[in-house]
């Protein structure tokens, strides 16, 4: 049988080898006929038929054993007691992994977040991951050491307990308390970072819009008035990828960007569109993420605490970038549509808006005849329009 | 008063006709079969034969994602031109994932598992003959028959299959530009899920009637055992739920064929095609599809909830502990389920106050399924432990279900759902406690009742290898996908190659594929032992578990109406197992309280004043007898 199995692998490695040599040896040329993959795939195959021989043959001996033990007058095999045990010892194995699992993974997620409304939410978030993970570990020792404890005896009888109101209201009651406060806690802390609009008396945030279509985002400042000028999905085209409306006197100084550059502890408000599916407008890293539907802006108000170089230094990554990515699916790209996000400081952020291009190039201006108009009767024009 | 009317017409016209009504043929018996048992059958392996292309088109998906930049020959012969050079085209991989998703959620999960546990218990386990409208209940499985091949007709279309999400949001389902898949595939996805839901109406609305009205003498409702419960209210839920997906699958029709602007507005193709559509709005679709979707989850987790209750119960030799707390928790899932469904559209863009509103509600709901769970591990205590193949899928349910609900606490929290929705973590959430513990109690129902299915057993060894394969695995595969999505990985992604940060996570996703194609051989364990025990497996014996409830006091042979003679009356509730002072173990339903005087309690007479008094009186000569002595 091991000799059988043994002969097998040495086999499988050499179809396995004889294929890389195959695919190293001719790149692209004759590949084809001979190299489709079937000798590889014949291989796991056959070794799945194996497994299942062996499977159906240790079956076959437990069989003959269980009988020949009846025969001679002894206990047949107790399943219950082997059952019962392998819970356990799933409990012991599975309880390591879950550890290795939060050790080695769990070191691989986003580190603290780099925005100010982040950092509530980490904080909950760690909070809710304690309360959990607490009834995580008890639930689950319960479950299986239950099983091992009270698995089957002939000799005993389960414990009539039908029920009993007093334990069934404390574990109705603890959870619902621990929900609610988990709950007043997710409401006030949810209703703060979702209020997109600046209050009186705070400086006004930054506006940025950002805007997504199959399968890329276009980023647009607000230019030095520092406001965006009014869009409209029907002036989009080629030239005009955001629909600007010239007629808006606020548009003419819209710059367009390649990427997003934030000054660093300054409140910032992205305002999302969509022109054709729903995308989103996700940066993990500042714990930032809201749709981009058609035909509903959507606006999301944060303030980025951590500069791109801060974060370089902290996640030991000299190539570290925020990224902006789309989070809902949107297409066959849809798994590369992001933009890089770099937060900076003010000074930095000056100087590279000034070296942004605005949206109303030369050519566009010559297109809707801006020079010929004087600035004087383009005022009037607006006026009247308005 | 009127359901005794009822059920004594019933016998009376069982008891004389029975036998010369109609002649069994192949095609009466076999295919266009009204009996409820073989219509349960017939659920079953059909959805059996889902849940196998469903698996297998993961398996694909878990390949590209493990070797993104690797191509296979094999590939491309199988696919042809979804897999252009070997490798899958990222549209038909979405197109995979999106078919995968619906089949499982809809076609094996709701059909295959209400289809075949309702229509199989709720006649036998409530003493009925058959259904309320047989002719129904063999018209919504062929339904489903029809639906399933439309649904899986469209992998032959041109453009291939709907791809936009099991969800399929518009605008971009709505636009057939917007990708290949929204064309004639997303047609043919529609015109499925219609007559699937049709198929879910006729069955449900015969599962309800049936309980309501047909229950035998003396199976008041306090009776049911909870996995008639559990059936009850899920098709509740589903007669209330699906038609609102009809509504917005019917809007979306008249977007995509009759130019009209329900879900579309403002919206540019290819960065110049500005199209005609104004004043429509894509949040209403999804407010439409989570009106159902919603209580679709739990469609899919309460039937399995109900079945591992009845195995656990059984296995345990104890009673169900908190009988009376696990329906009250049954039925306020089944009515918070519908109050809760914006809690998947927090960051959509939905007015935000009412995503506050939402997470109230959600958080709430989280209080029955932790009752549920506190009463099985109650149910456990004490126990005399059986572990049959069916008791270990219960358990294995509980524990997936515990550890997927507790994150459902992160999700339901608007807060932290801003960093998690549509990542790995969500994809982790909804397989371990839907996906997984839904399965586990679908198997466990499936190796219960087989017995009742089939007259035989399946082999219980091979059950214990394919639990402990699936166990494992299932475990292995979705729970690193918690970390990946801590870590902002999203899911539908085709691959994670285009990111700096995602790319420590590649061989973490080679290893949950493997982990994933080793499950999914485990469940040729199941197969080969399913099919190979309906022809060769031992023969049962009537009541092989030594369970109390209805089903077992029917003959092995399953006939035609179900119990020979006259229908069993029903004295007792299903769970009187391990009573102090009784013979045996268990006492079955139909044991009237007359004949168990040793055993009984006061607490078995708590509507029942006279039989109470009798009980005291019983128990006061027992007592004086005894001093006597
Ligand atoms: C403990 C109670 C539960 C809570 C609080 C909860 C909460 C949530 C929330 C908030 C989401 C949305 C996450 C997102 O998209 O960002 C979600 C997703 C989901 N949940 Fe749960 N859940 C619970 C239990 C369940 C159960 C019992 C099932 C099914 C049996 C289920 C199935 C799903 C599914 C399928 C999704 C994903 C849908 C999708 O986007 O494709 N959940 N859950
Ligand atoms: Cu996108
Ligand atoms: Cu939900």
């Amino acid at each position: 049988m091991l000799s059988l199995l043994a002969a097998f692998v040495l086999l499988g490695t050499n179809v396995l080898m004889a294929q890389t040599d195959a695919a190293s040896a001719s790149p692209a040329t004759d590949a084809a006929a001979a190299d489709n993959g079937l000798p590889t795939a014949g291989y796991y195959i056959l070794l799945f038929l194996i497994v299942c021989f062996i499977v159906a043959i240790v079956g076959k001996i437990l069989k003959v054993y269980d009988l020949s033990q009846q025969v001679q007058g002894k206990k047949p095999m107790n399943w219950n007691n082997l059952m019962g045990a392998l819970c356990l010892v799933f409990l012991v194995a599975a309880a390591y992994g879950a550890y290795w699992e939060f050790t080695v993974h769990g070191s691989m997620i986003l580190p603290a977040a780099a925005s100010e409304h982040g950092k509530k939410i980490d904080q909950m978030f760690w909070t809710t991951t304690t309360l959990t993970m607490i009834v995580f570990v008890i639930t689950q020792i319960l479950l299986f050491t239950f099983l091992f404890i009270y698995r089957y005896n002939a000799k005993r009888r389960g414990h009539f307990l039908p029920h009993n109101n007093t334990i069934e209201k404390v574990w109705t009651i603890i959870p619902a308390v621990v929900l609610t406060v988990l709950v007043i806690f997710g409401f006030f802390t949810w209703q703060q970072i979702t209020n997109h609009i600046d209050a009186k008396g705070e400086p006004a945030s930054i506006n940025v819009d950002v805007t997504g279509h199959q399968f890329a985002w276009e980023i647009r400042y607000g230019g030095k008035d520092g406001r965006l000028g009014t869009t409209s999905y029907k002036l989009v085209n080629a030239g005009n990828k955001v629909g600007l409306d010239f007629k808006d006197k606020y548009s003419y100084d819209d710059l367009q960007a390649d990427t997003i550059y934030l000054p660093v502890n300054k409140s910032v408000r992205f305002n999302i569109h969509s022109q054709d599916v729903i995308h989103s407008v996700y940066v993990p890293h500042f714990r930032v993420q809201l749709n981009a539907v058609p035909g509903l802006p959507t606006f999301f108000k944060f303030k980025p605490t951590v500069t791109t170089q801060e974060m370089r230094a902290k996640t030991d990554n000299p190539t570290f970038e925020y990224v902006l990515y789309c989070n809902k699916i949107c297409g066959g790209a849809h798994y590369n549509m992001k933009k890089i996000v770099r937060v900076v400081p003010q000074a930095e952020y000056q100087a590279w808006l000034s070296q942004q291009k605005p949206y109303l190039t030369d050519q566009l201006k010559k297109d809707l005849k801006f020079a010929a108009e004087s600035k004087g009767a383009e005022d009037k024009r607006l006026a009247l329009n308005n | 008063m009127s359901t005794l009317a009822v059920h004594d017409h019933e016998v009376a016209h069982h008891g004389d006709d029975h036998g010369h009504h109609h002649k069994a043929t192949f095609l009466n018996t076999y295919v266009f079969s009204q009996d409820h048992k073989m219509i349960a059958k017939q659920f079953l392996i059909t959805g059996i034969i889902m849940a196998v292309i469903a698996m297998i088109l993961s398996i694909l998906f878990r390949i590209q994602l493990a070797y993104p930049d690797k191509a296979f020959p094999l590939m491309e012969t199988l696919l042809g031109r979804f897999a252009p050079g070997g490798r899958l085209d990222s549209n038909f991989y979405l197109a995979l994932v999106t078919i995968h998703g619906t089949i499982m959620v809809f076609f094996v999960l709701t059909a295959g598992l209400s289809g075949t546990f309702a229509n199989l218990l709720i006649p036998l386990q409530l003493g009925v003959r058959d259904m309320a409208s047989p002719f129904m209940n063999m018209l919504s499985y062929w339904l489903f028959l029809i639906a399933s091949i439309v649904m899986l007709s469209s992998f032959m279309v041109q453009k291939g299959p709907a791809s936009g999400g099991w969800t399929i949001y518009p605008p971009l389902s709505a636009l057939p530009k917007a990708m290949p898949g929204s064309g004639m595939g997303m047609t043919l996805w529609l015109t499925s899920m219609v007559l699937f839901i049709a198929s879910q109406l006729m069955g449900g609305i015969n599962y309800v009637s049936t309980i309501l009205n047909m229950r035998t003498k003396g199976m008041d409702l306090w009776k049911m055992p909870l996995t008639v419960w559990a059936l009850f209210l899920t098709a509740v839920l589903g007669v209330l739920a699906f038609p609102v997906l009809v509504a917005g699958v019917v809007l979306l029709v008249f977007d995509r064929s009759f130019g009209t602007s329900f879900y579309l507005s403002d919206i540019v193709l290819n960065g110049s095609q500005v199209q005609p559509y104004e004043g429509g709005s894509p949040i209403l679709f999804q407010h439409l599809f989570w009106f159902l979707g919603h209580p679709e989850v739990y469609i899919v987790i309460m039937p399995a909830m109900g079945i591992s209750s009845e195995v656990m119960s059984v296995n345990s030799r104890k009673p169900i502990f908190g009988y009376h707390a696990m329906v009250y928790s049954l039925i306020g899932i089944t009515v918070l389920s519908f109050i809760v469904w914006g809690h998947h559209m927090f960051v959509t863009g939905m007015n935000p106050f009412l995503g506050g509103v939402f997470m109230i509600t959600t958080l709430i709901i989280a209080v029955p399924s932790a009752v549920k769970t506190f009463n099985w591990l109650a149910t456990l205590w004490r126990g005399n432990i059986r572990f049959s193949a069916a008791m270990l899928f219960a358990i294995g349910m509980v524990s997936f279900f515990i550890s997927g609900g507790l994150t459902g606490i992160f999700l339901g929290n608007a807060t932290l759902d801003i960093n998690l929705h549509d990542t790995y973590f969500v994809v982790a959430h909804f397989h371990l406690v839907m996906g997984s513990a839904a399965i586990f109690g679908m198997l466990a129902g499936v190796y219960h009742w087989f017995p009742k299915m089939y007259g035989r057993l399946m082999n219980e060894k091979l059950g214990y290898l394919h639990f402990w394969l699936t166990f494992i695995g299932a475990y292995l595969v979705f729970f690193p996908m918690h970390f990946m999505g801590l870590d902002g990985v999203p899911r539908r992604y085709y691959a994670f190659t285009e990111f700096e940060s995602m790319k420590q996570w590649l061989s973490v996703n080679t290893f949950v594929t493997w982990a994933a194609i080793i499950s999914a051989l485990a469940q040729v364990a199941f197969l080969y032992n399913f099919f190979h025990s309906i022809f060769f497996g031992e023969k049962a014996t009537q009541n092989p578990w030594e369970a109390n409830t209805l089903e077992w006091t029917t003959p092995v042979e399953r006939i035609h109406g179900n119990w020979p003679g006259e229908i069993p009356s029903v004295y007792r509730w299903p769970y009187d197992y391990s009573k102090p002072g009784a013979e045996e173990d268990f006492i079955p339903q139909t044991v009237p309280l007359s004949q168990t005087m040793s055993s009984n309690l006061p607490h078995d007479f708590e509507d029942n004043p006279a039989g109470l008094e009798a009980h005291a009186k019983w128990v006061n000569t027992q007592k004086s007898n005894e001093e006597v002595k």
